[in-house]
């Protein structure tokens, strides 16, 4: 029988959900590594079994787990991230040289064909590999060799390497984005990196239109069609039908078009959603409402989605990685909320329902269709 | 025999429901005790000292006999007291939360 399993990172914990096909009735287990902040956990696409996990403190550090059997049990994993190459600086929020220093690993990002391939994405800001299940890491250092690294500044929530993008259709080619530079391009494995900002518009730079500054919060594709990007950014939702060498604005009629997440429908690559939240300082729904909101054009027309959020005195955030669809016939949709409320919708948002409701505050979801 | 006394965060992550005992050849330091036991728990690497300087990570401090050596030299000889297992090394988690 087919299933899902959701995987939600906490501010105190990790937590399985399991369910079905149906996605009704739910299992919860957890909390694991209790008190830790698990800012992303993730499995292997090339095999369900292996998770790993990025469970982080300001009194311990870093440390990475892995599972082999499906979030039963797990083994802590090299955790040593060095930038590679000479001490270097970006800018701090003050405008002055500042060394660049690892905090914590924000996204993980495994390889869709090897199981021991996985890829983290760091603050400050950089791109590691592990080619040994997460024994040990390197990093991919071009990143930071770009021109621009040293003008690199920090978003609110540091300076965060958070999304990890890989074109399944070439293995060469990897997306990241970075708060607050842009998104970053290689398409030869990490040896070469160049900014595809093309098109953004963010207010908060002297250079509006620069190539390297803006605050993107996550990008999405549809592995069907890895040319076509959609982008959240701190303002604007964003497309671009050239891998990134160009954006256009499809905000349209969305309430407000800031917000974290952005995801795409795992059978319709056109249909994509976000999660609308009011302003960069009021990190809650417009109106106190709980919206998904979702295109079926690619953009521009959106549709509320609410049945079954809450639709008045909700104010709740949603971050960037704590929204994720599923793969089966009738796609699933899932996202956590600041607040501790899990909900899944298995009708690609037409109607929603909690999983849990009283979690710690979410701060990512992943969800594997399991066989 | 040096005892050791890990933050309970630590304690689960090196699957110990007790103090930590250690074997330690040559003079009891800082850096003896830290490399004995990240050498016995190795999923402690990184936890207590950062990986590259070796320094004690910010909200953490060492307590030794009653008092604060976060700030001793790591190669400054532990007292006799603790080299012997009369008294713990003890690692501790600086208060948080309000």
């Amino acid at each position: 029988m087919s299933g899902v399993r959701v995987l939600v990172g906490t501010r105190k914990g990790a937590f399985v959900l399991t369910s079905d096909e149906r996605r009704e009735r739910w299992d919860v287990r957890g909390p694991e590594f209790a008190g830790w902040e698990i800012y992303h956990l993730k499995g292997s696409p090339a095999d369900p079994d292996r998770l790993y996990a990025s469970q982080t403190t300001g009194w311990f550090g870093q440390l990475i787990q892995r599972s082999d059997d499906g979030g039963r049990t797990w083994e802590t994993m090299g955790n040593e991230f060095g930038y590679e190459g000479m001490p270097r600086t970006h800018q701090w929020y003050d405008g002055t040289p500042h060394p660049w220093e690892f905090a914590r690993v924000w996204h993980l990002e495994p390889s869709p064909t090897d199981p021991d391939t996985i890829y983290a994405g760091v603050e400050d800001a950089a791109l590691f590999r592990s080619v040994d299940g997460a024994k040990t890491w390197q990093e991919l250092p071009a990143l930071r060799d770009h021109d621009s690294a040293p003008s690199w500044q920090p978003g609110a929530g540091g300076m965060c390497l958070h999304t990890v993008v890989l074109d399944p259709s070439n293995p060469e080619r990897i997306f990241v984005a970075i708060s607050a530079a842009g998104v970053f391009r290689t398409d030869d494995a990490g040896k070469s990196w160049r900014p595809v900002n093309r098109g953004l518009h963010s207010e908060g730079l002297p250079d509006s239109e620069a190539e390297v500054g803006h605050c993107v919060h996550r990008i999405a594709m549809h592995r069907s069609r890895p040319e076509v990007m959609f982008m959240q950014k701190h303002w604007d939702v964003m497309r671009s039908d050239d891998a990134g060498e160009s954006w256009r604005e499809v905000s349209g009629n969305l309430p407000s078009d800031f917000g974290f997440p952005i995801e795409v429908h795992a059978h319709e690559p056109e249909t994509v959603y976000v999660v609308p939240i009011k302003s960069d300082s009021e990190h809650y729904p417009p109106d106190g409402r709980l919206r998904v909101y979702r295109s079926r054009t690619g953009g521009n027309e959106w549709e509320a989605l609410t049945e079954g959020l809450p639709q008045k005195d909700c104010y709740v955030n949603v971050l960037r990685d704590a929204m994720a669809v599923d793969s089966l016939e009738s796609c699933g949709v899932y996202f956590g909320t600041s607040g501790g409320q899990v909900y899944a919708s298995a009708d690609a948002g037409d109607t929603w329902a909690p999983i849990v409701r009283d979690l710690p505050a979410v701060m990512s979801v992943e969800v594997q269709t399991l066989a | 025999m040096i005892r050791v006394v890990l933050p309970v965060h630590l304690r689960t992550l090196a699957h110990l429901d007790r103090e930590v005992e250690l074997h330690i050849e040559g003079q009891a330091t800082q850096r003896s005790v830290l490399d004995a036991l990240e050498t016995e728990y190795p999923m402690l690497r990184g936890t207590i000292r950062a990986h590259d300087t070796q320094e004690r990570r910010a909200f953490l401090r060492f307590f030794v006999c009653g008092e604060d050596w976060s700030h001793e030299l790591p190669d400054t000889p532990l007292p006799d007291s603790v080299a012997t297992g009369a008294e713990p090394f003890m690692v501790i988690g600086a208060m948080a939360g309000g």
